[in-house]
């Protein structure tokens, strides 16, 4: 199949509306504007609804307005953006709704700089807003995966009737590669009726249309009467451990591995290359990359554990995923941290030096 | 013999649990009859506040979903763009409104979204206990102007609707009151009204009530109703504000 030259937030855009997005709501925030300016030029081609809207605040609101009736929507936006769509992710994780958002993480905290950063890991994979509740996180860390990804996460987001959220960052949001645009599997929603704003209405039984031959329905996040938000909270979270079963992680050649780099994203572009310059010093590292943040593929990481010398987690952050390295060791073995934050780049030859450190 | 009254099909038939004297039950209603009579009940989607009408689904017959504290119309605007056919419309009370909600009030209505929106206006945050809200009098007590509404701290009772009646993107904006038999009829003609306004794809339509809410006033159900009269009426004149509709014909 022929390759295209696309810039990462074009390739979301392009991956949402061959899953049938067809609402986009969103405010400018770099790095992500040409994911922005993508869907206002996209949208209309396919008769979806572009808005750029007053605030990260209504954006999100705006997708919880089109979601409950059954569009497939999407929302991006860039770290301090996201943080004001707290609010109503929470409302759409409250109301199980669907949406897809992306985030192309900047430096922070506050207003920080609009160079690519991993700052928000924490904030994606602990369900960001108040509440007990989480979102399934997806971590592309190439152009390609950028497209193919967001279109699975709208199959994700009907699935379980949750966000999903795409954790990218301002370097990948940026980066410029080929990609191919890969038919969809046949579990991707196959476009429905391609005039329709709503793709596959009839899957979705519990959306509002107005109540023409049937009782009233209500979407809504309140839940009163004893023990009934209790009760809510607890299906929520049977849903999130089923979630689970989208684990998803890339391991490369860890098999001989006696080291183990982890790393999601960029640092894991910056890991594999890393990788290759250690291997061809005769080095046995590997690499493990998860896609999904959350669920975390904590199995593979636990699997290795006992039989190597130690895990060495790369972030752009000040360690976050490590975190979550960590739970999954559960101490049966060390695991290191490397990062630079808020706009810092890890160093090749610094990993390689922790990783010979590791090694002994 | 011919049943003259009864209750709307568009209204469950359970109590509500607002308070006695409460004008929101009297508005619940009025929509109800208007959504009767225009037929569209069945395709009718509600947006209900957080506020004292949090509980609005319980009380209507038809589909109503319940949005953020102040985002309804940024919810109904999703709603209506994709699905343009259906009736959207907003319930929200002034701190909903007018406070937390402004922004996505100006710019639904500033984009001109073709919904409508019934703005209860009761001088008060009535679900959190009678707090002041941007519509609360001049030396009106609340809870957090105790010693009454001081304009040098807290600022003015808020005129939004005519803040909204100057944006280009508005149709119909009304302002009306439920505190007597002749004026809850002209609140019915005005919310029947905005409800033509948007089935005529005309735009934005909004009808603001001035509501009763005895509680947070501290008087009594009968006192709340003179209450509108005497302090609210002279601060929120009622009648048309806008009506592109007319003056276009
Ligand atoms: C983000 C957020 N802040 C505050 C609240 C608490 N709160 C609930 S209702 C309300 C004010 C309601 O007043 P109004 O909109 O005037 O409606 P009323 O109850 O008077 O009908 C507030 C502050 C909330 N639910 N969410
Ligand atoms: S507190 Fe006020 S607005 Fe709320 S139910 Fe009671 S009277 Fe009505």
């Amino acid at each position: 199949m022929a390759k295209r030259l696309m810039m990462g937030n074009e390739a979301i855009g392009e991956g949402a509306i061959q899953a049938g997005c067809r609402f986009y709501a969103g405010y400018p925030i770099t790095p992500q504007n040409e994911l922005t300016a993508y869907m206002a030029k996209r949208m209309p081609e396919v008769n979806g609804v572009f808005i750029q809207s007053e605030s990260e605040l209504a954006a999100i609101s705006m997708l919880y307005g089109a979601s409950l009736v059954g569009a497939r929507t999407m929302t991006s936006s860039s770290s301090p953006g996201i943080s004001l769509m707290q609010e109503g992710i929470s409302y759409m994780a409250g109301a199980e709704l669907p949406c897809v958002i992306a985030n192309i993480q900047r430096g922070g905290p506050g207003l920080g700089n609009i160079s690519g950063a991993q700052g928000d890991y924490f904030q994606a994979t602990r369900g960001g807003g108040h509440g007990d509740y989480r979102t399934l996180v997806l971590a592309p860390h190439s152009v390609q995966e950028m497209f193919h990804l967001t279109r699975e996460a709208f199959d994700l987001a009907d699935r379980y009737r949750s966000p999903v959220i795409i954790l990218g960052d301002g370097v990948l949001g940026q980066m410029m590669e080929p990609m191919e645009i890969q038919p969809p599997k046949a579990s991707l929603a196959k476009g429905g009726d391609p005039e329709s704003r709503i793709q596959d209405p009839a899957k979705k039984d519990w959306i509002l249309d107005g109540c023409q031959g049937r009782e009233p329905r209500s979407i809504k996040s309140l839940i009163l009467g004893e023990n009934s938000l209790e009760k809510h909270n607890e299906r929520l979270a049977e849903k999130y451990k089923e979630m689970e079963k989208e684990i998803r992680y890339e391991a490369v050649e860890i098999e001989d591995a006696q080291a183990i780099l982890v790393a999601f994203g960029t640092s894991a572009r910056i890991c594999k290359e890393a990788m290759h310059r250690a291997r061809k010093e005769g080095l046995k590292v590997g690499l493990i990359r998860p896609i999904t943040l959350f669920p975390f593929p904590k199995e593979i990481i636990l699997e290795n554990a006992p039989r190597i010398k130690g895990y060495l987690t790369v972030e752009m952050n000040l360690g976050q995923m490590v975190e979550d390295v960590r739970l999954a060791v559960s101490g049966r073995c060390p695991v290191h941290f490397y990062g630079r934050p808020a706009g810092g780049f890890p160093e090749v030859e610094i990993i390689i030096e922790k990783i010979k450190e590791i090694l002994g | 013999m011919k049943k003259i009254l009864g209750r709307p099909e568009s209204m469950q038939d359970v109590s509500t649990i607002y308070c006695p004297g409460c004008g929101h039950g009297i508005v619940h209603r009025l929509v109800c009859e208007v959504i009767d009579e225009l037929g569209i009940r069945e395709k009718t989607i509600a947006v209900a506040p957080v506020g004292c009408a949090v509980l609005a689904y319980q009380y209507w017959k038809f589909d109503t979903t319940e949005a953020a504290h102040g985002r309804p119309p940024a919810v109904a605007t999703g709603i209506k763009r994709i699905l343009p056919d259906r009736i959207v419309f907003t319930y929200q009370g002034d701190g909903d409104l007018a406070a937390i909600g402004t922004a996505e009030t100006v710019h639904a209505a500033n984009r001109g979204e073709n919904i409508t929106t019934i703005f209860v206006n009761n001088a008060v945050y009535g679900m959190t206990g009678g707090q002041m809200a941007p519509t609360t009098l001049i030396g009106q007590k609340t809870l957090t102007t105790p010693s009454g509404r001081d304009p040098k701290l807290a600022g003015y009772p808020i005129k939004i609707s005519e803040a909204l009646a100057q944006l280009d993107g508005t149709t119909y904006i009304e302002r009306v009151a439920v505190n007597s038999p002749k004026n809850i009829l002209k609140a019915k003609k005005a919310i029947k009204k905005a409800f033509q306004v948007q089935l005529e794809n005309r735009g934005f339509s909004l009808v603001e009530v001035l509501s009763m809410c005895p509680t947070a006033w501290w008087v009594s159900p009968e006192e709340a109703l003179k209450w509108v009269e005497e302090r609210m009426l002279p601060e929120f004149p009622l009648g048309v504000i806008k009506d592109k509709v007319t003056s276009n014909k």
